[in-house]
This record gives C-alpha cells, structure tokens and sequence, in this order.
C-alpha cells in the first residue's frame, strides 16, 4: 500500500474540499478501496475519511419513499423494518451479497462505487484499460468466464459486481450527489455507465462528488418481486448472472407493470425497457417470460469463456419472472431454487 | 493531549521507544482504553499482530475473503484486514482474546471443542468471533440460517458440520435463558 496523508472531516462541506484534489479517494467501510490499494489498483495519495459525516440514517422521504444513508451499512439496511416491509427486493438484494462481516462495515454509498472484480483489472502486472487507459484488456481472448456479455466495448468487458445496486435499478432508485459545484441528484438509470472508449469511468459521478444518499420511491413492489442469483458457490460469491424483478399484476392476473434488471452481465445493471414492455397486458406465462428473455439477450456478445452466460442468462430471466408473478420470492437462505 | 505508543507485549520483554504513527487512536480493545499512534495504512489485523501482539486474529488471505482476521467491532463482526485502524477511534474492538481466556473459556470456545469444530485450527478464532456476531445479531433460527451467515468463514480442513453443531448449541442455549 502506498503512503498517504488522512484527513477525517466531521461536514459534508468539509470533506468535499479535503476531496478536491486530484488523487483522493473517499474512504467509507474500506471493504473495497482497502483491498484495491493493497494490490496497489488505487493509489491514493490523500485519503478522506468520511465515516464522520452525518450520512448514517434512514429517513421517510416526503412522498412516501425512503431515504438511505450514504453511510448506513448493507446490512443495517437490509435488516431496517421499513427496508424489510416496503423494499423485499432490495433486502433480499443485499443478503444475497458478500458475507455478514463485509455486509456489516460496508456501506449503501459505497457499494454502488465498488469497482469490478475482474481479475485483470486486479492485477497491476496485466494489461488493463480500465486500470491505465490505452494499455488494452487482459480479459478479451484471456479467462473471461465472470466478464460481460451485454453492453461491452472493444475496450473493457468488464462487469459491475453489485447485488444491491441491480434491485436499485429495478425500483427505479434515485442516488444524492453533492460537489463543489452544489447538489443534484443522478436517476439511477444513469449513474453508471457503460464501458465505451472511457473504461476508467464506472459512472457519471465527477471528480470530488460525493454521494449523500439512495432515495427510494414509493413504488416498492413488495408483492411480486424477486432476486434470483446464480453463482459458483451457493454463498459468499459474485453473481455469474442475477436478476431483479419488480412486478405488478392488475385485478384480471395480467401484468400490468414490470421491471427487469440483470447483474453479472454487464458494466452496469442492465435494463432493457423495451424488453420490458412486452409484458404488458399479458398474462404470466412462460411464452412471454421466454420472448423477453429472447429480447433482453438479443444483442449478447460471448467471448468465449463466458459464452455461457448468454443461455444462462435467458433461464434466470424466465425462472426469475416465474418466481415474481408466483410470489414465491427466491429465498437467499434456502437456495434451492423453485 | 496525545499519549505516546505503549506495547503490552505478552512478555512484557519489548517496549517501544517510537510511536508506530502519527495519526492518535483511541478506542477500547478487549475491554481496556488504548491510546496509541499510528500510521493511517496501518489495518487493524497489523495493528493487532505485529503491535499489540495480539495474534488470535490470523491473517489468511488480507483481502476479506477468508474471514480468519474475524473480530468484533462496537459488537459487529467485520474483516479486521480490510479496517484502516486509524478508522476506529472512538470505537469498541474485541477479539478472540477478549472473549475467553484459558481455564475461562467463553461458551463457543467451549462448544467447539467439544463439537471438534477445528482440524488445524487456523480459522477458528474468526469463526468464533464470527459465530458471536451471528448470536449479537439474532437473526439465525436453524441449521439452514446458521450455514448461510457462516459462510464469510472459510474452514479449508472442512469442519463446517461441526462448526454449525457449536454454533447452534449456543443458540439454543442462550435462546433458552
């Protein structure tokens, strides 16, 4: 680990000018920024602790909604009565990632800000483009079985890692920014971004921003919903593709809104409206659950060891479906999956 | 006012002349206020190994993947390897060696050996740390709950079956007070 310098800001103000620089990092839980600067992938040289600042609660949101805290751990959240009650999807999300130690210091901000874990971006001794733009990527023609298979670049195919951040794409998430040049507030939609000829860039946050807080809207699709990951090992891993569903069915059984958000497969949780659009109207039923699945894979790319995923993909999409229009949310104890 | 680094080496044969950093930290560790220096990229594991002399707490793999580094933090167990130590000031750290003591075993030290939890050993003051944090935070009811909140401690002789008996005999027995 390189040496820094250590600020600890007690103010959102504060800390906002101790991270102008260039070369600072933001320190929260530490779960990912501590283990990329072992391996030397960050390299801060001022390193701004912000558990001080007053970003640990979870509050109503005018409205109805809820709002996170930037710095309220995963698990608080995922454990919160009302996150329990009104946003199944998202504590299911949550439990579903990492283990109980990493879920208890990491926070809400920072888990949508980890970085990916492929392995060459890891790995200072390969070449990375996300890592040091123009160098190239390790992983296309090399071991890509975790990698991307939607929204690739020539450049980067690498994916985001996050469970929670995929239910938050399904429920339509709002995330709280604040920087020098004030606050604003980023839909979740377009927080993070795809790889591109810019693979350095994970999201649309800019140098010094912070994020404050997840607003969650009312909309909580606590009936049919449910988040269906699939892994290596059946705990304790990265998703090799999971899915979040967020539906509503009106009075007749037909599908009258739904939301389908997948990890694992691209540099972003990846939604696909028009997909989505398709079942509307209809009723649940494996015809129109394998269309979207069709739909959502259409432009999928393998690159050879993760060729894979494009199958699997469509089954945890029609399986996930399935499980939402049922109410028989998959559960992230029991994981047999029905 | 700062205090200068003290090391309460078991031995009591090595004190240091230098403080270790320049950063103060003062936190309760196993029940005792410290007051120490350090330097910010000092993780807690190090602070606790190589500093204090504290090597309950094993490193396996520094990079939160092994859980053998598993302590107890305000009663929270988390990976003590990825933890700054100049982030827990003001906070409350315990460790297997705040736990029990020979001859004043705490009740999962105790379950384990008599459930042979452990082949080597290697991991098992993180799984009891761990498997504390589990009972703080009440939210295991079966076998089934206590495997999948176990799972952030890897035990490479294989001893989970076992590991799950100790864990649950606890359960049951301080559900049962």
């Amino acid at each position: 680990m390189i040496r820094f310098d250590y600020a600890r800001p007690t103010a959102v103000a504060e800390a906002l000018q101790a991270g102008a620089g260039t070369h600072t990092a933001y320190l929260a839980g530490g779960t990912n920024l501590v283990d990329l600067m072992k391996e030397n992938v960050a390299r801060p040289l001022q390193v701004v602790d912000i558990n001080r600042l007053p970003l640990n609660r979870i509050e109503e949101l005018d409205g109805g909604g809820l709002r996170l805290g930037a710095l309220v751990t995963n698990n608080d959240t995922a454990y919160d009565s009302r996150v329990q009650e009104r946003y199944p999807l998202l504590a299911s999300a949550i439990l579903a990632g990492a283990s109980p130690q990493l879920r208890n210091a990491a926070t809400n901000g920072g888990n949508l800000n980890q970085r990916t874990r492929c392995y060459y971006f890891y790995d200072v001794d390969t070449p990375c483009n996300k890592r040091n733009p123009g160098e190239g990527c390790g992983a296309i023609g090399g071991v890509n079985r975790i990698h991307a298979i939607l929204g690739t670049s020539e450049q980067c195919i690498a994916t985001h890692p996050s469970d929670m951040c995929v239910a938050l794409a399904a429920l339509d998430a709002q995330v709280q920014v604040s920087g020098s040049a004030g606050d604003r507030t980023i839909p979740f939609a377009d927080y993070h971004r795809l790889p591109g000829d810019e693979p350095s860039r994970d999201n649309t946050l800019q140098p010094g921003e912070l994020v404050t807080a997840i607003d969650l809207p009312e909309d909580s699709f606590a009936t049919n919903y449910t988040y269906l990951k699939l892994r290596d090992r059946l705990s304790y891993a990265f998703a090799l593709v999971s899915a979040a569903v967020a539906m509503r069915l009106g009075d007749d059984g037909r599908i009258a809104e739904c939301r389908v958000a997948l990890g694992g497969v691209a540099h972003k949780p990846w939604r696909q409206p028009e997909a989505e659009r398709l079942l509307i109207g209809e009723q649940p039923g494996e015809s129109v659950f394998q269309a979207v699945a069709d739909a959502v894979l259409r432009g999928a790319i393998g690159r050879g060891k993760n060729d894979f995923k494009i199958e699997l993909a469509r089954r945890v999409v029609v399986r996930a479906l399935g499980q939402a229009a049922a109410r028989t949310p998959q559960s992230q104890t029991d994981k047999r999956i029905a | 006012m700062n205090e200068a680094v003290t090391l309460d080496r078991a031995s009591g044969a090595r004190v240091a002349s230098e403080p270790i950093g320049s950063i103060p930290l003062a936190f309760t560790l196993n029940g005792e206020a410290r007051h120490l220096h350090v330097s910010p990229w000092t993780t807690l594991l190090d602070l606790l190994r190589d500093t204090l002399d504290l090597t309950g707490s094993k490193k396996g793999c520094d990079h939160g993947q092994c859980g053998a580094c598993t302590v107890l933090i305000d009663g929270k167990r988390m990976n003590s390897c990825l933890k700054l130590a100049v982030t827990l000031d003001g906070h409350d750290v315990t460790t297997i060696e705040g736990l029990g003591q020979p001859g004043d075993l705490h009740p999962l030290q105790a379950a384990f050996i008599e459930h042979d939890a452990f082949q080597c050993g290697y991991c098992t003051p993180g799984q009891i740390c761990s498997a504390q944090g589990l009972i703080n935070e009440g939210h295991a009811k079966n076998r089934e709950d206590v495997r999948e909140q176990m799972s952030g401690n890897l035990c490479r002789c294989g001893a989970y079956p076992n590991i799950a008996d100790a864990v649950l005999e606890v359960l049951g027995t301080e559900k049962s007070e």
